[in-house]
């Protein structure tokens, strides 16, 4: 909260109370004024906060133990097809959200656990490599499998239904007014997101989260201060894949089918991008940077549109491309203007700060 | 001193170390008594760095026993040697660089509980390192090599260990620095802490030292007291540098 009202820019360090209540704010009211455009603007809106759990799972993995994950996004498709399994009439069973999420939760973490194991030894590109190639199979086996009923997918997934109340209906109110179950929707990601954040901040500042940080540094000196590197990089994958299994599910209930296509390489590597581009090891930062890039691209899609077709007269440049196009330049412009991200990590450390200490250091 | 009856406190019988088909280290015996401060030299390649760290439990040996006060710990993963007091200073300092001096000290003491003991050690460290003291809020990246080195002596001490392992603490440092990070040892030895120091720079580490043991192509080849070492033409021509008038 403090972090995402901080980064308003001049505005948010001044006059701290207000823009948290802005924050606050645009949080509480987004789908309502998003509604107001139309209802596409509050699925993007939900799909933004399914991005920022996924962002949050992965910054777990990547910014605060410092092991780059390529294939996270098959956490997530586990999450998804845990709840296809289980919740649609693809297998007959309908099991409560309740039984569903957290199965899907326990499975992406065994599932980290498994990807954990043979990469234990290895860091940087080959650590790359070896996720990359991790999400692949898994996205793969979904789309080959019988039982995942292949490139078809699982249909007819139950929506989301927390104790009664079908997440999926809309709510009529009045005559004239109801709440949207678009609407209904991003309130319930909400809250999840504020639930992962609460968690996340828990452990950024525990014992766990503070062995990630040494190990991220330097995994020889955390050793030797005496921090159990193999137990705590597999909490890291598990921990960081729980969090994608949570997701996936969600997502699996509100898209209402899972099909491999939503699993793909880009995706991970779109998370990713969102993580680096907010500020890696940041919460703030990696909020900020997941809803600007899951939302721009939207924008952007309903902005060049039209304009190509009133310059060209035809769409020269198709909207997924222009994707890729903004996430690369979103990444280019990045690292020549602020290389640590949009929100840095280590803020506390401002630049003033590391020369006033150089200069004290040379008096 | 090596007295006739006390057990080692660190014993290493024939400890053969490998990385995959290489053999690194072939066979090395080493003891170590309690209080002692003793040096372990060589060339590059030697095998000294390769040795410390699978002390420290940071690489596995291939073969041979290796004790710890009277214990075999062949197999103890890192983090429970160093609950036990075993620490180790890596090569090239490996501190925290994007935490505060402060930070990187308490660090060290990762695996105690003992808050009040731990606030005392801090205290300990800081009058050994006064240098250290006048930077704790300062980015640990921001130190000079020196001062990097001493706050990684600082928090291997945190751990209160009953034997340190350092690995090279004068590299990449200027002589007159050298001189403080040795006269720093000393104090740590002075608290009865146990060291095993690896070092390139043999003149130094000797005259320190109370007994050495000199490595080449992987095997212990001449080991004494640290005056004796001195003296030794053999030493003398093959690691201080000076010409061996014999031959």
């Amino acid at each position: 909260m403090n972090e995402l009202a901080q980064a308003i820019p001049y505005f948010g360090s001044r006059n701290p109370r207000v823009a948290r209540g802005i924050v606050l704010a645009l949080m509480l009211l987004a789908p309502l004024l998003a509604g107001m455009i139309g209802n596409t603007w509050i699925r993007v809106l939900d799909a933004a906060l399914l991005y920022v759990m996924l962002a949050l799972g992965l910054n777990l993995v990547v910014g605060f133990a410092g092991l780059l994950d390529l294939g996270y996004i098959a956490f997530y498709a586990v999450g998804a097809y845990t709840w296809g399994f289980l919740a649609s009439p693809h297998m007959g069973v309908h099991l409560p959200f309740w039984i569903v999420l957290p199965a899907g939760a326990g499975l992406a973490a065994m599932a980290g656990i498994l990807l954990g194991f043979p990469v234990l030894r290895l860091r940087g590109d080959y650590l790359a490599i070896v996720t990359l190639g991790f999400g692949e199979i898994v996205r793969i086996f979904m789309g080959n499998l019988n039982v995942t009923n292949g490139p078809q997918g699982i249909n007819m997934l139950d929506s989301l239904n927390i104790f009664g109340w079908d997440v999926s209906r809309n709510i009529q109110i009045t005559e004239s007014f109801q709440i949207n179950a678009l609407t209904s929707f991003y309130y319930v990601f909400l809250l999840f997101v504020v639930g992962s954040v609460i968690v996340m901040r828990r452990l950024q500042i525990s014992r766990i989260g503070r062995g990630w940080a040494a190990i991220r540094d330097d995994e020889l000196a955390a050793k030797a201060i005496g921090i159990n590197t193999r137990n705590m990089k597999l909490l890291a994958f598990a921990m960081g894949a729980t969090f994608g299994g949570v997701s996936g599910g969600l997502f699996g209930s509100f898209q209402g089918f899972v099909s491999p296509e939503s699993f793909t390489l880009l995706e991970s590597i779109a998370v990713l991008t969102m993580v680096v581009f907010g500020g890696m090891g940041n919460l703030g930062g990696v909020i900020v940077g997941a809803v600007a890039l899951s939302l721009l691209p939207e924008v952007l899609r309903y902005i060049a549109l039209p304009i190509q077709q009133a310059i060209f007269g035809k769409v020269l440049l198709d909207p997924e491309v222009l994707r890729m196009l903004l996430l690369s330049l979103a990444m280019i412009f990045m690292m020549l203007i602020r290389p640590a991200g949009l929100l840095p990590a280590n803020a506390r450390y401002s630049r003033e700060e590391l020369v006033k200490g150089l200069k004290e250091k040379q008096a | 001193m090596p007295t006739d009856n006390a057990t080692p406190i660190l014993q290493l019988k024939d400890v053969k170390i490998s990385y995959g088909q290489i053999q690194a280290v072939k066979g090395i015996d080493l003891e170590l008594y309690s209080g002692e401060l003793v040096c372990l030299i060589g060339a590059n390649g030697a095998g000294k760095t390769t040795t410390l760290n699978a002390i420290s439990g940071t690489l596995p040996i291939a073969s041979g026993e290796l004790l710890y006060q009277g214990q075999r710990i062949n197999t103890l993963p890192a983090h429970l040697r160093l609950r036990q007091g075993l620490a180790l200073v890596p090569e090239g300092r490996g501190i925290f660089t994007r935490l505060t001096v402060e930070e990187n000290l308490r660090m060290g003491a990762y695996t105690r509980k003992d808050k009040e003991g731990i606030e005392a050690d801090l205290e300990r460290v800081y009058s050994m390192l006064p240098r250290v003291k006048e930077r704790l809020a300062q980015v640990a990246g921001t130190l000079s090599g020196g001062e990097q080195q001493m706050v990684a002596i600082g928090r291997a001490l945190l751990s209160r260990p009953k034997l340190l392992l350092l690995d090279e603490p004068s590299m990449g440092l200027a002589p007159l620095v050298v001189e403080k990070i040795f006269e720093v040892v000393q104090t740590v030895v002075k608290e009865g802490v146990t060291i095993l120091l690896v070092e390139q720079n043999a003149n130094l580490a000797l005259e320190f030292a109370q007994r050495g043991y000199v490595m080449d192509g992987g095997k212990v080849t001449i080991t004494g007291s640290g005056e004796d070492l001195l003296k030794d033409p053999k030493v003398r021509s093959a690691y201080l540098g000076e010409v061996d008038e014999a031959a």
